[in-house]
């Protein structure tokens, strides 16, 4: 699993009082924290009350790779931010993300060729996130077509399926599975998926219970990234037994440690 | 019409193991050797490297063995002298390296003491100029003594000591991170324990670096099929980034061959199954020559002529 650390998001207090106030610690603390976890990418948000997205998005990356060398997911909806975050980024980042609709991916899909990036695409458009499987492959296969067309190959693609709140649409639980399971067979060599982990359980009593429950069944159906709180142990030690069960390591009684130690 | 070839790229490779240390090293050998560092799977030239061809160790033990006459003829005039036995295995059979048993320790076959088997070990590096693989008698309380006596006696020489088990690594280990050795990590035939026998003995801190894996072999009709298929997957662990599984692997042959029905009936008892001079060696090349393409990197035998024929196995199977 490529695990993306969701902490560096202004959603939070600590991080979106830093941006604000251009204090760095909460932004290191925390990109050491989650690279310590065994983050594979460290997500950057400037959040939603910034003023001045592109300069933050800047301030952030920077910011980030005074302490680190992490690659970084650029998540944003203002693609003048992302592109001013790609700029800086010492390796290739992620674009965190794009929809199906056509004027965003002439916007993010020459800039992921220019700064060799890769794209999470959204299965998703103006209308919204279609109801059930089908609808979401078609937008899945949207990204992928255009993708093709700006030549940028599948395995740079992660398509999210999007989920939702269980609370609130249960019904897509089983949809964006089954979304998960068909992505693959859209191309050869076939996209990766990802979800944004903490969605599933919004507003949800046992939160983290709910979490680990969807990571083992997305996982189960091929699921090969999460953007996630890296630093909860428990959800760590899900994708690590997940990982044995599924044959994608190799069983000793230390597996957890291992899993854990793995970037050491 | 052109054919394209299909390739495997992997992510990291098989770790590398040095083995003896010379003058200027701290030791006293005349050349290391390096063992593992492959980058796909055995032999797949084209794919990856594999940047040091396997080795074969002879067997030498400080008493005289019950084997085969088969086996001990072609050393009769040295059986009862390690040293002249083991120089006898590099200048007339050409072994990379001598792989010492010391059975003597044993206390139901002479009971040899700790201070007996150091001096048995100085006497065999004395005598040839190959790094050393000493392995004890099997009975892990005598071992226990036995092994850091040797360690200590050949400090800086970079032996492969043997052999750490899942339940009695700890004395071995120690000795090796005082001693500055290298470790047999023996597991019976489970990739499980081979695993975790590793993390337990790098958790001590000695370097994987310094880990050969003992996955246990069975012989051709013995078992082969399940080691060799345990091997492979170690294989892939380590090009697949598996840490834990990325060190060398010994195959202990002779002694498993030996014991097979094959090698030790004559003729009369299975008219159908040939000579037995010429079967017993072969059982111990052709379970060899399974194990090179499972991923081996460190053969032991005992027949001069089956190490002949696996080194020229290795040789063509070597060929770019």
């Amino acid at each position: 699993m490529i695990l993306i650390g969701e902490r560096i998001n202004g959603m939070f207090r600590d991080v979106g009082r830093g941006i604000g106030e251009g204090d760095k610690a909460p932004i290191h603390e925390w990109a050491l924290r989650q690279v310590k976890a065994g983050a594979d990418y460290l997500d950057l948000n400037v959040g939603p009350a910034s003023e001045n997205p592109v300069q933050a998005m800047a301030w952030l990356v920077d910011t980030v790779q005074e302490v680190t060398d992490c690659p970084l997911s650029l998540d944003s909806t203002n693609y003048d931010a992302i592109e001013a975050g790609l700029k800086r980024c010492k390796r290739p980042a992620l674009i965190n993300s794009v929809p199906a609709e056509r004027a965003k991916l002439e916007r993010v899909l020459p800039m992921a060729k220019q700064y060799r990036a890769s794209i999470i695409g959204l299965a998703m458009d103006a209308k919204g996130i279609p109801k059930d499987a089908d609808g979401r492959l078609a937008l899945a296969m949207e990204i992928l077509a255009a993708a093709m067309e700006f030549d940028i190959p599948p395995e740079d693609i992660f398509i999210d399926p999007l989920i939702l709140p269980v609370n609130v649409g249960q019904d897509h639980g089983p949809e964006a599975l089954e979304t998960i399971r068909q992505v693959k067979l859209l191309s050869n060599p076939a996209p990766k998926t990802v979800v944004g982990l903490s969605n599933i359980s919004q507003k949800c009593v046992n939160r983290p219970l709910v979490d680990r429950t969807f990571t083992a069944m997305a996982m189960a159906c091929g699921l090969e990234a999460a953007i996630m709180n890296v630093c909860d142990d428990e959800l760590i030690a899900t994708v690590a037994t997940a990982r044995i069960i599924l044959n994608k390591d190799i069983y000793c009684d230390s597996y957890l440690k291992v899993y854990k130690g793995r970037g050491l | 019409m052109p054919v394209d070839l299909i390739k495997e790229r992997y992510t990291t490779k098989v770790g590398e193991v040095v083995l003896g240390a010379t003058k200027a090293e701290g030791g006293t050998r005349s050349q290391t050797i390096t063992v593992g560092g492959d980058s796909t799977l055995p032999f797949l030239h084209f794919e990856g490297e594999v940047p040091n061809r396997p080795v074969i160790a002879m067997e030498v033990q400080n008493m005289v063995p019950e084997w085969s006459p088969e086996v001990t003829k072609n050393f009769k005039d040295v059986i009862g002298d390690p040293a002249a036995w083991a120089a006898k295995c590099v200048k007339e059979y050409g072994a990379d390296l001598i792989y010492l048993k010391l059975n003597g320790a044993d206390p139901e076959r002479g009971n040899a003491s700790p201070e007996d088997c150091a001096e048995t070990v100085k006497k065999v590096l004395g005598a040839v100029g190959v790094p050393l693989i000493v392995v004890g008698c099997g009975v892990e309380e005598k071992d226990n003594e036995v092994l850091p006596a040797v360690a200590e006696a050949a400090a800086g020489e970079n032996l492969l000591l043997g052999v750490a088990k899942q339940d009695n690594y700890k004395t071995l280990t120690a000795a090796c991170m005082v001693h500055k050795h290298c470790i047999i990590a023996q597991s019976p035939i489970d990739i499980n324990i081979a695993k975790q026998l590793n993390i337990l003995i790098s958790e001590m801190n000695l370097p994987i670096s310094r880990i050969v894996i003992d996955p246990s072999v069975g012989a051709l009709g013995y078992g082969i099929e399940y080691t060799y298929s345990i091997m492979e997957r170690i294989r892939i662990g380590a090009l697949t980034g598996d840490k834990m599984l990325s060190m060398p692997v010994i195959c202990a042959i002779g002694y498993e061959a030996a014991r097979a029905k094959e090698a030790n009936a004559g003729i009369d008892q299975f008219p159908g199954w040939g000579e037995l001079a010429e079967r017993a060696l072969l059982w111990e090349a052709m379970t060899s020559a399974a194990f090179l393409q499972a991923g081996g990197h460190i053969f032991v035998l005992r027949h001069p002529r089956s190490v002949a024929l696996v080194k020229q196995s290795i040789g063509q199977l070597m060929i770019k």
